[in-house]
């Protein structure tokens, strides 16, 4: 009749993207006559912010302040084709085709503005405010806004333009299974604190230390977003959710939330989180996708810790109760192991 | 069978229209008021994203039924902001990241107003239960617990504002 | 024992008031630079304010006048025969507005992957032989409203036939065990028309593992999960103008929605408008594209706006979960800790149809043996079909469930030789310019610091080899040269398939398979702004892995499965992206 504790750890890695590539996406940005842009995309924000990061990114390219950028998506005969929104491949691959055609766009930009101020486009520079001045002389500028107009109603330019990233598709080998992947890969480590009771066998989850690596946090609000929603997903995987309790047998499959069991905001464990960022060299900005791999350190970590807390190792996903009891019971009782202590470093 | 008229308030404007025999408040408020904010989550009273008011009070919209509110009034997150400010909740839920797909934002944000008008300051563990009928699958629900007790500790001006 | 005085004295949230989430830009720093504008920066998401007021549009929150909705008879047997379906008793019910059957089904095969060309075509979209889940749809139901939909359905009779069912993978692959999929005789898909699984050989692990010191073997099973997004999958087609048809969804994927839908309509896409991009969660269980071509088929068959939506418990027993997987792992480990060989057998139960499973194997192959160099690695990987809701992709697709397994071994092994598990770890792991298992070289390696980093701020002890290592060095070297023999074997052979083209191996004996350089997208001029030049858009070009020596085989190859003609595949669809078609 004890409470035990335990900790228990995993690191992972992530490939990101679609595997084995041939995966495009394509963006299309281009102003209106004020200089404002739109990021035309097909691409699909399931929460994970791919409309945010992608103006984000496309502010960045352009020179221009994000509120005078706005991402419409998705709408197929509007927006250039994307593959879709999964595999970590969003930031990565349409992050590039957003920098493409940002940079098309620029450079006709900054055409149409060396033209107004009668010097080379390769002197000019964006200050990020709006604004286009020759480097190192400030005052010889030019708003984006009237580079726009002088552009489309007096020159006759689109500030327009295109941008499609892909990575080519790599062979399997059948015999050895030989392949590329993927080009970039992100990781995480985790140490997870658990609570068992050896009575009823329910474990609490109380403490999670993480570290992920991220490529480059773009938006650190919205990689925060991913860790924190991901590792929640991770302990909910572990040790609350199935849709098949019995697995292989098909009995008592949950039909509602009353049976299909998530962790509630009473349930949470704190997660300390650090950001590491080594970024990816054909990253937008050097960034990475951090949605998938947020959860998955976490399920082997619980598994481990119960181990250490009670020193009875759970083979089958998720942990319930019942299989905890048994495993104490099989051992004869509670085994601490406690291997992780916390020492001073 | 005959549609069945429901004469109600709907955030505070009396309106009317026409309910199907049996159907639910949400479907009610969202096809036949044309208020789109209150999600179908389950229709199973599981999950909250249907969250509504009923006299102030909350309800699984997905569980009364249509013809119940007559005389009465209800209120959705629609009716949260004053005019064209927005509320306070909303503003924090913005400023801490507490929505990614905004699916369960509405329910969320209905079952906060209905806390902090009873309770303008609530320990976390009232906060904690006051959102425990309202399933979250995105942000693992901190930020969300954050972004209520900012506006509970008076980050965000007066937190007391009973809009629903 | 653990020092556990911290912890406050209810459960819940430490640090509520101090969220802490550090930034740790000490640690490669000099590969980075800060000096950008907007990226870097938590500015506030741009679709936030529709969320707090409720205006974000998801595929539902648009109006329709005369809107009707479709529902489905569905199978209460996990694997039977069709002898006859009798919609009679439904047609005349109250707000019956049409009966949808197989027949009504232009090209009535969905399979997502055939757009890519790989695969064979194996799901009907509505069933009339059999049904191989509970849950599999037979009929739709097109009606005024929602009730009545349902009422209908109640009413439409289908006579089954009761087959013999097998739940568990490794019972499926056994001969004898019933055909799940009519398509895979054998229970398992066919790779490249010649295994019934995806290989991976890199060294000689049989031999490896005679000289560890240690041999740990263990056993995980995963069970399926569901994505459980708090927006059920659905869409909603409606007639627009010009002989086309829009179609709201929630899908993750707009063209392959749309692509689906053509194919499965024979309709050109042309024809076809998809609006989406806001979706409530999806998790990977909306990259299935299951309601959009019934939903613009219930519009083309009744002029009408038709919605088709799952309910939660069809989104919980009928949409497809993440499958389970069950992974056996036997490592050779030496006294040190080094792992100098690792075995995989692992198992996808796709459940009764393919979906995206057959492609998680091969995703998941090329992520063995995870983040470590291991000199000899060997996996077989099968994808198996069963009676029960067909799998699909969910966060961490192909990864999760092996990681899952790998990393609990891994503490096992700590575990047997009374190692820090975390100083395995970063003995073991894999760095810059080490050689990979699927036979390409590491780089932009971090996995060694995420492990330093949790060590020290949990309050762990370890080496201090493991707190000096770097993924940037060491790594290379020998640890960078392809296996001098890696051993073969044409185990699992298969006869009467032929390979997909999707990824498909020129030639016969094993080449290199270097990446050819891509076509990057050169800036014309790069912006000159206060900050640096961002990165262009160029995949790094693939360090192309020397020619391996021509694999010897190792064991006689196992009779072939029972010869039958060459299989002529089901109808195949060309694919949307050009490849060739068969």
């Amino acid at each position: 009749m004890a409470i035990h504790t335990g900790r228990g750890f995993s690191a992972i890695n992530y490939p990101i993207g679609m595997n084995l590539g041939g995966d495009p996406s394509q963006a299309l940005v281009h102003s209106n006559p004020d200089g404002k842009f739109t990021v035309a995309l097909s691409a699909i924000d399931l929460g994970q912010g791919m409309k945010s990061v992608t103006r984000q990114i496309a502010a960045e390219t352009l020179g221009v302040p994000l509120a005078d950028v706005y991402v419409d998506t998705a709408d197929s005969d509007t927006g250039p084709h994307d593959m879709g929104s999964f595999a970590s491949r969003g930031t990565h691959r349409m992050g590039n085709a957003v920098i493409q055609a940002s940079l098309e766009a620029r450079s006709v930009m900054l055409e149409a503005a060396a033209e107004e101020l009668e010097v080379d486009p390769g002197d000019l520079m964006t200050d990020g405010q709006g604004n286009i001045h020759v480097k190192g002389a400030p005052s010889r500028s030019i708003t984006t806004m009237a580079a726009a107009q002088a552009a489309q109603f007096k020159q006759g330019r689109t500030i327009a333009g295109r941008g499609i990233f892909l990575i080519p598709l790599s062979e399997v080998d059948p015999d050895t299974g030989e392949m590329s992947p993927v080009t970039t890969f992100a990781h995480a480590a985790m140490l997870v604190e658990v609570e068992v009771d050896d009575e009823t066998g329910e474990v609490a989850i109380t403490d999670m230390q993480s570290a992920y690596e991220v490529g480059r946090a773009l938006n650190p609000g919205m990689v925060e977003q991913q860790l924190r929603g991901g590792a929640w997903m991770g302990m909910s995987h572990a040790a609350w959710e199935t849709t098949e309790p019995y697995y292989p047998q098909r009995e008592h499959g949950p039909v509602d939330f009353n049976s299909y069991l998530m962790p509630g905001p009473g349930d949470l464990a704190p997660h300390h989180i650090s950001v590491l960022e080594r970024p990816a060299p054909d990253g937008p900005y050097g960034g990475k996708g951090p949605g998938e791999m947020c959860a998955n350190p976490v399920l082997p970590a619980v598994v481990n810790a119960i181990y250490d807390a009670v020193g009875v190792r759970l083979y089958e996903l998720p942990v319930t109760p019942e299989k905890v009891l048994r495993g104490l019971q099989a051992n004869g009782g509670a085994k601490p192991r406690q291997n992780l202590a916390r020492q001073a470093v | 069978m005959a549609k069945k008229p429901v004469s109600f308030t709907h955030n505070g404007v009396e309106t009317a229209a026409f309910a199907d025999p049996g159907q639910n408040l949400l479907e009610f408020l969202r096809r036949g008021v044309g208020d789109l904010t209150p999600k179908y989550g389950c229709g199973q009273g599981t999950c909250g994203a249907c969250t509504v008011t009923v006299d102030g009070e909350p309800h699984l919209s997905c569980l009364t039924l249509a013809e119940s509110v007559e005389g009465r009034s209800v209120g959705t997150v629609a009716g949260l902001a004053n005019g064209a400010t927005l509320d306070p909740l909303q503003e924090a839920f913005m400023d801490h990241f507490a929505a990614q797909c905004g699916y369960c934002t509405p329910g969320m944000l209905v079952a906060a107003r209905v806390l902090l008008d009873a309770n303008p300051n609530p320990s976390l563990d009232e906060v904690i239960e006051a959102i425990s009928g309202n399933l979250c699958r995105c942000t693992g629900y901190e930020p969300i617990i954050e972004a209520i007790m900012a506006v509970a500790n008076g980050s965000y001006g007066s937190a007391g504002r009973a809009a629903l | 024992m653990n020092d556990m005085s911290n912890m406050p004295a209810s459960k819940g949230i430490l640090g509520l008031q101090n969220p802490q989430i550090e930034f740790r830009k000490d640690l490669f720093a000099d590969e980075r630079d800060e000096n950008l504008n907007e990226i870097g920066k938590p500015v506030r998401r741009q679709d936030i304010e529709g969320h707090v007021t409720g205006r974000s549009p998801f595929y539902d929150d648009h109006l329709f006048e005369g809107l009707l909705h479709m529902r489905y008879v569905r199978s209460p047997h996990h694997h039977a025969r069709i002898r006859r379906i009798d919609t009679s008793a439904a047609q005349g019910m109250p707000g019956v507005v049409r009966i949808i059957t197989s027949d009504d089904v232009p090209a009535n095969m969905n399979t997502l992957l055939s757009l890519l060309d790989f695969g064979l075509d194996d799901e009907p979209v509505l069933s009339d032989k059999k049904v191989a889940y509970v849950g599999e749809p037979v009929v739709a139901v097109v009606a005024l409203t929602e009730a009545q939909a349902r009422a209908a359905v109640k009413a439409v009779q289908v006579d089954y036939e009761v087959l013999p069912h097998v739940l568990d993978p490794e019972e499926a692959l056994k001969p004898g065990a019933p055909t799940v999929c009519d398509v895979y005789p054998g229970n398992a898909f066919v790779y490249h028309g010649k295994y019934n699984h995806q290989k991976l050989r890199y060294g000689d692990v049989e031999t490896a593992l005679k000289s560890a010191d240690h041999v740990i073997e263990t056993r995980h099973q995963m069970s399926p999960i569901e994505q459980a997004p708090m927006e059920t999958c659905g869409a909603i087609a409606a007639p627009e103008q010009n002989g086309r048809y829009v179609c709201y969804s929630g899908t993750q994927g707009l063209f392959f929605s749309l692509g689906t839908a053509a194919k499965v309509l024979n309709m050109p896409s042309s024809r076809l408008h998809f609006i989406g991009g806001t979706v409530g969660g999806g998790f990977g269980g909306k990259v299935d594209s299951i309601h959009e071509p019934l939903a613009i088929l219930g519009t083309v068959l009744t002029g009408k706006p038709c919605k088709s939506q799952w309910d939660r418990e069809e989104e919980m027993q009928v949409g497809a979960p993440r499958g389970a997987e069950r992974w056996y792992i036997t490592d050779g480990v030496m006294n040190d800790g080094r792992i100098v060989a690792r075995k995989f057998t692992g198992y996808f139960d796709a459940g009764a149809y393919t979906r995206l499973t057959s492609y998680a194997v091969i995703k998941c192959v090329g992520h063995l043996p995870g983040p470590y160099t291991i000199p000899n690695v060997s996996a077989d990987v099968y994808c198996v079909y069963t009676n029960r809701t067909p799998a699909t992709a969910m966060r961490g697709f192909g990864v999760t469930g092996v990681d899952f397994s790998i990393e609990a071994h891994m503490d096992q092994i700590a575990d047997t030789l009374g190692m820090n598990p975390i100083d395995l770890r970063i003995l073991n792991a894999y760095r810059d310019g080490d050689m990979k298992a699927h036979r390409r070289t590491a780089k932009n390696c971090a996995f060694i610091e995420c492990c330093q980093v949790v060590a020290e701020k949990a309050g762990v002890t370890i080496k201090p080899e493991s707190k000096a290592a770097s993924s940037m060095k060491d790594g290379g070297g020998e640890r960078g040269q392809l296996p001098a023999f890696t051993a073969t074997d044409e185990n699992g052979r298969v006869e009467g398939f032929e390979g997909w083209s999707y990824a498909k191996k020129g030639g016969g004996s094993a080449t290199t398979g270097s990446v050819p350089s891509t076509t990057t997208p050169t800036p014309a001029s790069l912006p000159q702004t206060p900050q640096p030049i961002p990165q262009p858009a160029s995949p790094a070009p693939v360090t192309p892995a020397p020619q391996a020596p021509t694999p010897q085989v190792q064991s006689p190859s196992p009779a072939p499965t029972a010869s039958s003609p060459k299989r002529r595949p089901p109808t195949r669809f060309s694919s949307i992206s050009g490849f060739r078609r068969r």
